[in-house]
């Protein structure tokens, strides 16, 4: 990541411009790029002119933000339909539809995090020219946990008690109990238009699903199946933008096609999966286009089950961790592009623990670490201890070559201190089915974002209780169980102020690096690239998609 | 006639329903399921899928999944796309139009040229232009299409910038010069193997008819062999390449499955494909069945052809 690649994250009509330089600053969670520039930025054009043509490698089919959905759906999602407020790159909560952001400090939540009240943006139409009202909003939260919806989401939504509408431009709820995520569950909340959806017998196949009617920047035109989704500028827009005549959004199934279609011009930018790392070197070089490395908050790890006996043993799990040679995997494997990590927690988090303990690559203090916990090798020369020998299967999906040379380079260097491990992977349906959630694997090597969206908990991942295959309800799929985590997870979540927040989620990371129920490897980081002129891109790592803020795009006048 | 078009269909029928339960079969018996690619979206749990499941009714038994399937199939509903919860037929036409335009267009260039190197190849047999016809199907048939497809790709779009590198129109452009730019390569792709399998049977069948004692006749009492040609010859030779063509159909479908992928061509191959890592069961079932009926169909209307143009042949 250099400076050359100048990133247009910031144009001078955004309210947060200033803010967030300020943040960038402050907390010193520099983005690579964004203060690189050193030239001023043309206006957004005064009415919506041109368009953008945005690849995806999966087709968006789900366009009812709340049904079980895939990443790139959230594309169309984010274009259509406004949340209550959006979370900003860094981290921090924007009004849209709301017209502020409630907290404990304004008094939209109340001080025991137990009743909260949202006031809305008054004159805001949906795009058939109906008003958007508080109405619409209680529709949305009642939609998502109605028991005959298909609904991606219920976790969070499930503890809302209480709806009452106060007037058009004003709703208050109770929680079950202080949840303090729930902020960020809302900032990814498309609310849904109430009189559009309310007379569906059957909302599952509801004709909105196909022809979505928001609040957003862009309206609905058309979707040719298998080939692209059209939308138009929503002129009537209370908010910053659209400058956008038209996003298009061009799903092209083969990633070599999708990057040669991005060298040739038949698409401006290029969304989910991106370029492949392989031709980054190519990409960066090439005339007339822009090419970033954005960090994503995904992370690699190799995770262990800690119900089998091979990987009760503390000593076990850091002598793995010595004897895994991360440099070599990013730099040999992933072309140096993702970064080493130490922890769960993205880099970018104001969240993430900068004091953990380096991780350091040393064969022989891997072997000293088994020989004192006294796993003494055997005949074939792997190590055992009380009838345990130390070998164990580990698995990822089959077809993902680069975690397959990961994996068989792992094989070689655990072999060097006895440690045997076999490489056991399986089709993705399978892998992620049972095999995953019911905790059959011995160790995987996978990629999670451990968040819930910008919100530090990772109660799904770490709390006892969200053990599957001991009857919790969660992806606790490592079987990790630390009674002190359990305890700080459920102080992180009652508190609202995230000065006071992070004390536990520091301690966490740092029980999690000392304890090692998984390995982390590196936070992903990807290859974007776009035409140059085009302007508003913003990488945030806290949404899954780019074109999180399409609004506010536009080509820079030449 | 009648009665055995009757006949035939009867047993299409019959190959059908065994078509469908075994396809029902593999499809179902093939692990995971089409929720499983849902188990890691953040806050998922694993008793809201199995609530999902229910709903969608997956977790019922196999045999009554299947029995629900064809008795709504029978009453004309095929059911609906667990992507976009639209109804089969539905998503199958929106796609069929696509493959259409780049099958049909394949298939008249590679019967065009496949028929036209055939003959002259059995004509001018062992000359240099039948050696070259020869070599040049042989490599055209071992090229994998997706490979032969970059490398077209490669040439003609980056490096010569001639032709479009995919998609099937010009968004917000869709003339008919647009469609036909678009089409050049994909179909010459998908045509480029079955020049070379038309052109080999053509050959053969023309050379049968060659040496026949009627052409020796027709040459003998004086004919241009211009005219024995056309009259004689090739009428008679394209006679077997009528069966051929309707055994043809199916692999057109399945080669357009990797030349969609590659060319961004949105039709039924690649829908097929989208479907399949979805599991989304409805769609590959309507497209199983679908593709059923077409090659059941263009194999009973080749036998019916054959026997219409051939008055040896009697069909009882």
């Amino acid at each position: 990541m250099s400076d050359k690649h100048r990133n247009a994250i910031l144009h001078p009509n955004r309210r947060q411009a200033l803010a967030m330089m300020g943040m960038v600053g402050a907390t010193g969670l520099v983005m690579p790029g964004i203060l690189g520039r050193d030239k001023a930025y043309a206006a957004p054009p005064s009415a919506p002119k041109g368009q953008v043509i945005i690849g995806f490698s999966q087709e968006p089919t789900v366009f009812n933000p709340h049904m079980l959905h895939i990443e790139v759906d959230e594309g169309i999602h984010f274009s259509v339909f406004d949340p209550l407020f959006n979370v900003d790159p860094e981290g921090k909560f924007t009004p849209a539809l709301a017209v502020e952001v409630p907290t404990v400090e304004n008094g939209g939540i109340s001080a025991d995090g137990l009743n909260w009240k949202v006031k809305l943006r008054d004159g805001v139409k949906w795009h058939d020219g109906k008003p958007f009202t508080a109405d619409d909003v209680k529709f949305t939260l009642d939609l998502v946990v109605d028991k005959d919806f298909r609904s991606a989401r219920r976790a969070g939504h499930d503890q809302v008690r209480d709806i009452k509408v106060v007037s058009p431009t004003e709703i208050t709820w109770r929680m079950e109990k202080p949840y303090a995520p729930y902020a960020s569950i809302l900032a990814a909340t498309f609310i849904v238009p109430k009189h559009i959806l309310e007379p569906e017998k059957d909302r599952n196949t509801a004709l909105f699903n196909n022809a979505p009617v928001g609040t957003g920047p862009f309206k609905w035109v058309e979707r040719v199946a298998g080939d692209h989704i059209e939308l138009a500028a929503n002129t009537d827009y209370y908010g910053d933008g659209p400058y956008l005549e038209r996003v298009i959004y061009k799903y092209i199934p083969d990633l070599t096609v999708l990057y040669t279609q991005f060298k040739t011009g038949d698409i401006d930018v290029t969304g989910l999966q991106w370029i492949t790392p392989d031709h980054y070197d190519e990409a960066k070089a090439l005339e007339g286009k822009e090419v970033q490395v954005v960090p994503g908050a995904t992370v690699e790890s190799v995770t262990f089950n800690m119900e089998k006996p091979q990987f009760k043993d503390p000593a076990v799990r850091q002598a793995l961790y010595y004897a895994l040679d991360k440099t070599t995997i990013i730099d040999a494997l992933y072309y140096g592009l993702p970064a080493p990590t130490e922890t769960y927690m993205p880099q970018q988090s104001f969240y993430f623990n900068t004091d953990l303990p380096k991780h350091e690559f040393d064969i022989e203090k891997a072997k000293k670490l088994l020989d004192d916990a006294g796993w003494k090798p055997g005949e074939d020369g792997i190590r055992a201890k009380d009838g345990v020998r130390l070998s164990f299967t580990n698995s990822t999906t089959a077809g993902n070559h680069i975690r397959e040379q990961v994996q068989q380079f792992m094989q070689q260097s655990f072999k060097d201190i006895g440690v045997e491990m076999t490489i056991s992977n399986l089709p993705p349906a399978v892998m992620w089915g049972e095999y995953w959630m019911q905790s059959k694997f011995d160790s995987v090597v996978v990629g999670i974002n451990f968040l819930t969206g910008a919100d530090p908990d990772s109660s799904d991942y770490f709390l006892s209780t969200s053990i599957n295959a001991k009857g919790g309800a969660g992806q606790n799929t490592s079987q990790y169980s630390s009674p002190e985590v359990d305890k700080l997870l459920g102080e992180g979540g009652r508190v609202f102020v995230p000065e006071e927040r992070k004390k536990a989620y520091l301690k966490i990371q740092e029980i999690i690096r000392n304890d090692l129920p998984l390995l982390p490897i590196f936070q992903y980081a990807t290859v974007r690239g776009r035409k140059k002129g085009m302007t508003g891109f913003a990488p945030n790592v806290n949404n899954r998609i780019d074109s999180w803020n399409v609004g506010t795009w536009y080509w820079e006048q030449a | 006639m009648t009665r055995y078009i009757l006949n035939r269909l009867g047993q299409s029928l019959v190959l059908l329903v065994l078509v469908s339960m075994i396809g029902f079969a593999v499809l179902n018996l093939a692990p995971g399921g089409p929720l499983s690619q849902f188990a890691l979206t953040p806050g998922m749990t694993q008793a809201d899928l199995d609530r999902i499941s229910a709903q969608m009714g997956l977790d019922r038994p196999l045999v009554v999944q299947y029995a629900d399937w064809f008795w709504r199939l029978l009453r004309g509903d095929w059911g609906r796309s667990f992507r976009d919860s639209r109804p089969v037929l539905d998503v199958i036409g929106g796609h069929f139009g696509a493959t259409l335009l780049l099958m049909g267009t394949a298939t008249v260039i590679s019967v065009t040229i496949g028929t036209w190197v055939g003959i002259k190849g059995a004509t001018k047999r062992y000359s240099i232009f039948d050696y070259a016809a020869t070599v040049g199907a042989m490599v055209a048939l071992s090229i994998p299409t997706f490979w032969f497809g970059l490398v077209a790709i490669y040439i003609f779009s980056l490096k010569l910038g001639w032709l479009p590198a995919g998609n099937m129109y010009t968004i917000g452009n869709g003339s008919f010069l647009d469609y036909a730019i678009h089409l050049i390569m994909p179909a010459m792709v998908l045509a480029l193997v079955d020049v070379a399998v038309w052109s080999r049977y053509m050959r053969t069948a023309t050379l049968d008819v060659i040496n026949q004692d009627f052409v020796r006749t027709a040459r003998a009492k004086g004919m241009t062999p211009r005219r024995v040609l056309m009259k004689h010859v090739v009428g008679n030779a394209l006679l077997p390449m009528i069966t051929l063509a309707g055994l043809q159909v199916p692999t057109l479908l399945g080669g357009a499955l990797v030349t969609e992928t590659v060319f961004t061509w949105p039709g039924m191959g690649r829908l097929f494909l989208d479907s399949l890592g979805y599991q989304d069961y409805p769609v590959v079932m309507g497209l199983l069945m679908f593709s059923a009926i077409l090659v059941l169909l263009s194999n009973l209307a080749a036998d019916l052809l054959t026997a219409f143009v051939d008055p040896r042949i009697r069909l009882t």
